[in-house]
C-alpha cells in the first residue's frame, strides 16, 4: 500500500465543487509539489487532510490509517503537521512559546505537578525546550527566540510557522506556499531547509507552491491540479513540458 | 481615629466584599468571552439558580453548608457545560449578536424556570459565618465580608495557575488566540471551550452562595450580571486583572455612593460609571486594544 494515499476525494460547498474525484498516492521520503492555477483547490486538499474541511467523498489514509476518519485535534499525534498560506501563529506569543506549543501532544505531567513546578512537571518541559532549540538552530531563528511573533518580518514568521510545525514531531509536512512572500534570498534558504528536513529528519512532504524554480528543485514528484481535479502529474520536467498544463496556465 | 474616617474606611472594606463578588462574576464572563467570543448573558441567572440550588439543598434537603456548596458548584459546572457543548456550538461561525441572542434567551429560560419551580419570593439561608462580626480596632467587619474576600482570592489564585502555569491552561490561552493554529498542535478546542464554560460557572454558583446572604435568595440576583460588565468595561474589556481591578472599584464606588450620594444614586451608580468610562474612556484602565486581526 502506499504511504499516503488520496482516494476519490470530493469536497463541496453547496453548489460549488472544489475538488472532483481526486486520486493521487505520495511515497514516503519524497517531496510532493501540488501546483495549479488559482481556484484549483490545492489548499483545499490540505485542508481535507487536516480536517479542516470535511470531504463529500473519498477519503484519506496514511500507511493505512483512515485519516479522513478522525477528528481535527488528533491530527498532529497522527503524524501530520502543516503550514498555512496566510500564517496562523499565536501572535502575541513569543516564538519559543509558539513552537512549545507545538510541543502540546507530548505529555508534560499532570496539571498539579505543573502548578507547583514538580520536577517530573520541569524535567518534561526542559526535554521539550531542548527538542525546540535543535529546531530553532536547524531552521536558523535563534535571534528571534524571545520575541513576539506579532512583531516579526513576514518572512520570519513564515519560517516560525514551519519550526512550529516540526516541533509537533512530524512524519508528513504540509507546506501551503511556503515561498509566497519570500524574498530570492529567503526562497533559496527554504529550498535547502526543504532538503534538510526530507534528508536529516526523513519527514515526507507535500507542499502546494507557485514558485515553478523552487518546484523544479526541490520535488520529486508534482501534481498538476485543475478544477479540483488532476491535471497532469509527473518528475517536475514532465509536468511543465505537458501540454494540458501549459494551456491550463497560458489559458490557451 | 475620627468617626468620619471610620465611616469611610468601613465603607471601602464593605465595598471590597461586594466588589470581590463582582470581580468574580466578571472573571467568569471574561473566561468565556476570551474562549468563545460570546458575552454571556445568562452569567448572572446561573448565579441566581445557583443561589435557589444552594438554598434548596441547605434548608430542604438539610445538608451541611459546605457539601452544598460543593454540589451546587458542581450543578452549575454541568449545566454550563451542556449549554456550551450543545447549545452555543450551535452557533460557532455566526455574527456575535448571535450569541448575545442565545444567551438572552437562555437567561430569560432560566429565570422562568427557577421562577417556576421555586416561586417568587425571596428568601435566606444560614452560613457558618452569618451574624458574626470581627473586630479590628474600631472598624466592625461582618465574617461573612472576610470569608467573600478569601474565596475571590483564592478562586483567582487558582485561576492564575491554572493559566500561567498548566498546560490546560496554557491551551486555553492558545486557542482564544488560534483556534486554527491550536487545533493543529494537537489541542481539543471544542472539549476546552466547554471546560471554560464550566468553569466560569463554578465561579457563578460561587458568587451565588456568596451573595445570597447579603442581597437574599432572590429572582433579581440576575442583575449582578450588569454590574460585572459595568466591572468589565471600567477595567478594560477582555482583560482578567482589569475584570478584578473593575469589580472592586464598583463595589467601592457603590457602597460610597449610597452614603456620600443622595438616595437612589447607589443603585445606578454602576450604570453611571458605565457610561461615563465608555464616553471618555472606552478602553478602561487595563483594556487591551480591540479589534482582531482579519
Amino acid at each position: 500500500m502506499s504511504y499516503l494515499a488520496v482516494e476519490h476525494l470530493g469536497l463541496q460547498f453547496g453548489g460549488l465543487t472544489a475538488i472532483r474525484g481526486l486520486s493521487f498516492t505520495v511515497e514516503q521520503g519524497e517531496v510532493f509539489a501540488i501546483i495549479g492555477p488559482n481556484g484549483a483547490g490545492k489548499t483545499s486538499v490540505f485542508n481535507v487532510i487536516t480536517r479542516v474541511f470535511e470531504p463529500s467523498a473519498g477519503r484519506v489514509t496514511l500507511r493505512d490509517r483512515e485519516i479522513t476518519a478522525i477528528p481535527r485535534h488528533r491530527i498532529a499525534e497522527a503524524g501530520i503537521a502543516r503550514t498555512f498560506q496566510n500564517i496562523e501563529l499565536f501572535e502575541s506569543a513569543t516564538v519559543i512559546d509558539n513552537l512549545l506549543l507545538g510541543r502540546h501532544r507530548f505529555s508534560h505531567g499532570n496539571p498539579l505537578a505543573q502548578a507547583l513546578r514538580l520536577p517530573s512537571a520541569c524535567r518534561a518541559e526542559d526535554h521539550s525546550r531542548g527538542k525546540v532549540e535543535e529546531i530553532i538552530d536547524l531552521l536558523d531563528i535563534s535571534p528571534y527566540r524571545n520575541s513576539p511573533v506579532a512583531g516579526l518580518p513576514y518572512g520570519v514568521r513564515k519560517v516560525v510557522e514551519i519550526a512550529r510545525a516540526l516541533a509537533t514531531e512530524p512524519e508528513l509536512l504540509l507546506l501551503d506556499e511556503p515561498a509566497s512572500g519570500l524574498n530570492p534570498e529567503e526562497t533559496r534558504d527554504l529550498a535547502f531547509w526543504i532538503d534538510d528536513i526530507k534528508n536529516d529528519l526523513g519527514i515526507t512532504i507535500v507542499m502546494v507552491e507557485h514558485d515553478m524554480s523552487l518546484v523544479a528543485e526541490v520535488a520529486d514528484r508534482v501534481l498538476c491540479m485543475n478544477m479540483g481535479g488532476v491535471l497532469a502529474l509527473g518528475s517536475p520536467e514532465e509536468v511543465r513540458a505537458h501540454p494540458d498544463v501549459v494551456a491550463a496556465y497560458l489559458g490557451v | 481615629m475620627e468617626s468620619h474616617v471610620v465611616q469611610l474606611v468601613q465603607l471601602c472594606l464593605n465595598g471590597i466584599a461586594i466588589g470581590a463578588i463582582y470581580a468574580l462574576v466578571a472573571l467568569g464572563l471574561v473566561l468565556i468571552y476570551k474562549a468563545t467570543e460570546i458575552i454571556n448573558f445568562a452569567h448572572g441567572d446561573i448565579l441566581m439558580a445557583s443561589a435557589f440550588v444552594g438554598w434548596g439543598l441547605i434548608t430542604i434537603a438539610g445538608l451541611p453548608f459546605w457539601l452544598a456548596a460543593l454540589v451546587t458548584m458542581l450543578l452549575a459546572a454541568a449545566l454550563s457545560y451542556v449549554l456550551e457543548a450543545r447549545v452555543l456550538r450551535v452557533i460557532v461561525g455566526q455574527p456575535q449578536f448571535a450569541g448575545a441572542m442565545l444567551t438572552l434567551a437562555l437567561a430569560f429560560m432560566l429565570r422562568g424556570a427557577v421562577s417556576m419551580a421555586f416561586g417568587p419570593t425571596s428568601r435566606t439561608f444560614p452560613t457558618p459565618w452569618t451574624g458574626q462580626t470581627t473586630h479590628l480596632g474600631p472598624l466592625v467587619i461582618a465574617d461573612l465580608n472576610l470569608v467573600i474576600l478569601v474565596a475571590a482570592l483564592v478562586i483567582t489564585a487558582l485561576l492564575f495557575f491554572f493559566l500561567r502555569r498548566t498546560s490546560v491552561g496554557i491551551s486555553v490561552q492558545a486557542a482564544s488566540q488560534n483556534q486554527l493554529a491550536a487545533y493543529l498542535c494537537g489541542i481539543p478546542v471544542k472539549r476546552l471551550n466547554s471546560m471554560v464554560w464550566a468553569m466560569a460557572g463554578a465561579m457563578a454558583a460561587v458568587g451565588g452562595l456568596l451573595l445570597a446572604p447579603i442581597a437574599l435568595v432572590d429572582i433579581g440576583l440576575w442583575y449582578v450580571v450588569l454590574k460585572a460588565l459595568a466591572a468589565l468595561v471600567l477595567g478594560g474589556f477582555g482583560s482578567i486583572p482589569g475584570a478584578i481591578v473593575g469589580g472592586l472599584l464598583i463595589g467601592i464606588v457603590e457602597q460610597l455612593a449610597g452614603v456620600y450620594l443622595p438616595d437612589g444614586f447607589k443603585d445606578v451608580m454602576a450604570y453611571l460609571v458605565l457610561i461615563g468610562v465608555l464616553v471618555l474612556w472606552p478602553r478602561g484602565i487595563l483594556g487591551e486594544a480591540h479589534g482582531r486581526r482579519v
